[in-house]
């Protein structure tokens, strides 16, 4: 028989994690509930998915490849800043929902006991969705520009995803937990992801940045928008590393966002 | 002996408050305060780092304690602001206690609200899956009660239609018919029953009693409905300010919370007819105006008001009229001018009014008030108290009508004689 008892203080114990368990197919359902919802009452629906980061990848390889020559490790432009966009998206899509993800569910927060941290898992796996759907124009592209990938590259793009997914949990958790309280939050992160797209290599290659290229790399993204490239397009030997430093890194952020959250979780109710 | 189903012991909550209008602050302002005045923000820190600065506090609820056996149905009643939401929002762990501790012994479903997650996009079949899941229903269990589900809502029609485009009724119950399969060994049930029309209400109040009565779940109910209480509930905790004043059978307790004396600002409203008069001192029944006044339907309504006037003497003409809270219909309105009554007024005066004999059916009833000086309607208070009815055996009859179709009930003559043809 299960024994609820509650008390001023919680901290971590791992029947949290038992209870995650009980609890997944919430998660399944949240999910499932974004993605339903997402694209109603849309014309061209799904295609959204694909739609936004096609028209990006267009419109840079127009103006930064064609015109400003940006240079791309010796493949075709599109394909080359195409890879960075999909990772990403799916990483600065993911930080910005997951930072909402409380107080966009505030009515279901206030009246309702689950585990929060379902929320953001869940916001991040729709979004993984998303990075499947546009993943279709990179095998497009690779097929119109004929690349094959390596098989063994292929193994480590799990890896990378979840690289992404750490950093924009650990990042995300700790702007919601802020977020709950001072909202700034929502009107600087917009605007601090555009900045961070640009300090990362996602349009150019970190060879650009000559020997300050190290400083690029304190940035978990370098690492994956790096490898991936690495991976798939065969650019440069995959630098294990940078992502075995980068993959250290977002463990510890995760784990930062994750004390934060707990600590934080029980009084969100009262403050929403 | 088996160990209580809840236990709960000295439970206290907190909280800080907070003078900003909003609900949250801006970390500008914070910023600003800390570089515009850095040293009042290091003395205001120090003083509540070093504990000399009080915060100023509230206590919602202090040294809360109680324990329910299983299948007990217990009713959990108070005036507004007594506590009961936050005790129902530290039982359904949405918000911890600042003090104490709860156990529960099984599986807990807490009802605050239905419909909690509905998506107005979705369909009326996604959404059962959905709410089900979010009152924590595993999907097998939510597919094997589907069919009892849509059965009970009676929405059959509508089953893949947004709920968007459901009017109010539908939406309410589907809502609820999903809560009302919610299989907990504990339920945490929050005037949901508060929505819907009379026969759904029938319906929710007849699916809650045999949860507890037939299915022997322990059920925790908090409602302003005095009559849904006393008709589910065993026992009645009864709070107020914060603290348990009575835990006691249901009867019992319903009669001491109706005689528990309101808050003393509650009863000292005053209305400011013109420059010169002010009503006070309403009474309902002899007793205070608070927010909630249990009356026996049948039983005579009297309002009792004090006129006072610091003025020259004056004729005026008041008037009182009682709405249905549930859909605002005005039931009774009269004035003294319609009994042909002058009311003349010199320094201090006390008017009462009696509603005769005035069966109205069970419910939440508010009663509004109007002034009139010299033919001319001067002042229109919407709600001077609110009433709650309480059902009674209609007239000779032996049985409880709680949910009677029409509004008031009258005498009626009943005669029957044989007719004999010619």
């Amino acid at each position: 028989m299960s024994t609820t008892i509650i008390r001023p203080k919680k901290i971590f114990h791992f029947s949290d994690l038992k209870e995650l368990w009980t609890y997944r197919e919430l998660l399944y359902f949240f999910t499932w509930r974004d993605i339903k919802v997402r694209y109603k009452q849309t014309f061209i629906g799904v295609a959204w998915a694909i739609f936004q980061p096609f028209i990006t990848m267009v419109v840079f390889s127009v103006f930064f490849g064609s015109l400003a020559h940006i240079p791309s490790e010796g493949v075709p432009y599109p394909i080359f800043v195409y890879v960075g966009l999909l990772f990403w998206q799916f990483f600065s899509n993911s930080l910005g929902d997951v930072s909402n993800s409380l107080i966009s569910n505030a009515s279901i927060v206030t009246k309702v006991y689950f585990p929060r941290i379902i929320l953001p898992i869940s916001n991040i796996l729709t979004k993984f969705v998303d990075f499947l759907i546009a993943s279709v124009i990179l095998i497009g592209l690779m097929i119109y520009y004929g690349y094959t990938p390596h098989l063994s590259g292929l193994l480590i793009i799990p890896v990378l995803l979840l690289i992404s997914f750490l950093a924009a949990l650990g990042g995300g958790l700790v702007l919601a937990s802020i977020n709950v309280k001072y909202r700034d939050v929502r009107y600087a992160l917009p605007f601090f992801i555009q900045i961070m797209m640009f300090l990362t290599p996602v349009i150019y290659p970190p060879s650009i940045a000559g020997k300050y290229s190290w400083i690029l790399a304190i940035n978990p993204m370098t690492g994956v928008i790096k490898g991936a490239r690495g991976a798939i397009l065969g650019t440069e030997p995959i630098n294990w590393l940078l992502i075995g430093i980068s993959f250290g890194a977002v463990c510890l952020l995760s784990l930062f966002g994750f004390y934060i959250f707990k600590k934080t979780e029980r009084y969100f109710a009262d403050i929403v | 002996m088996e160990k209580p189903i809840i236990e709960v012991k000295n439970i206290s909550k907190r909280y800080n408050i907070t003078h900003q209008r909003g609900g949250y602050v801006a970390l500008r302002d914070v910023l600003a305060n800390i570089i515009y005045r850095p040293f009042n923000f290091l003395i205001s820190k120090t003083k509540e780092v070093t504990g000399i600065k009080t915060k100023e506090q509230f206590w919602a609820l202090k040294d809360i304690n109680f324990s329910v056996e299983r299948g007990e149905a217990i009713g959990i009643i108070g005036s507004n602001g007594a506590g009961k939401s936050t005790l129902l929002k530290i039982l359904s762990q949405i918000t911890p206690p600042t003090e104490g501790e709860i156990i529960m012994r099984g599986t807990v479903g807490s009802l605050l609200e239905v419909g909690t997650g509905f998506h107005p996009e979705l369909t009326g079949r996604e959404n059962i899956f959905l709410n089900g899941a979010i009152l924590g229903m595993p999907k097998k269990e939510i597919a094997e009660k589907f069919d009892d589900i849509v059965k009970f809502s009676g929405i059959e029609k509508f089953l893949d239609t947004p709920v968007k485009r459901y009017s109010s009724g539908m939406y309410v119950r589907l809502a609820f018919a999903v809560a009302a399969h919610m299989e907990p060994d504990i339920l945490i049930v929050d005037e949901v029953l508060a929505v819907g029309d009379a026969e759904f209400q029938k319906k929710c109040l007849g699916k809650m009693d045999e949860v507890t009565h037939k299915e022997g779940r322990t059920i925790l109910f908090v409602s302003h409905n005095l009559s849904a209480i006393s008709k589910l509930c065993d026992k009645v905790i009864v709070l107020n300010e914060g603290k348990v004043v009575a835990i006691k059978k249901t009867e019992e307790a319903i009669e001491f919370y109706q005689k528990q004396v309101p808050a003393p600002e509650e009863n000292s409203k005053q209305l400011h007819i013109n420059a010169d008069i002010t009503a006070t001192n309403f009474l309902i029944n002899e007793k205070p105006i608070s927010s909630l006044n249990p009356i026996q339907s049948g039983e005579e309504i009297s309002i009792e008001c004090e006129l006072q006037n610091t003025g020259e003497k004056k004729t005026l003409n008041i008037g009182y009229g009682i709405r249905r809270r549930k859909d605002g219909v005005i039931v009774i309105f009269t004035h003294a001018e319609l009994e042909g009554i002058e009311l003349t007024i010199d320094e201090k005066n006390k008017v009462s009014m009696y509603f005769e004999k005035t069966r109205l059916s069970p419910g939440e009833y508010t009663i509004e008030f109007h002034a009139w000086l010299e033919g001319r309607l001067i002042l229109t208070e919407k709600e001077i108290g609110i009433i709650s009815i309480l059902p009674c055996t209609a007239f000779g009859a032996e049985q409880t009508f709680t949910n009677f179709p029409s509004v008031i009930m009258t005498d009626s003559k009943w005669h029957v004689e044989r007719i004999f043809s010619k």
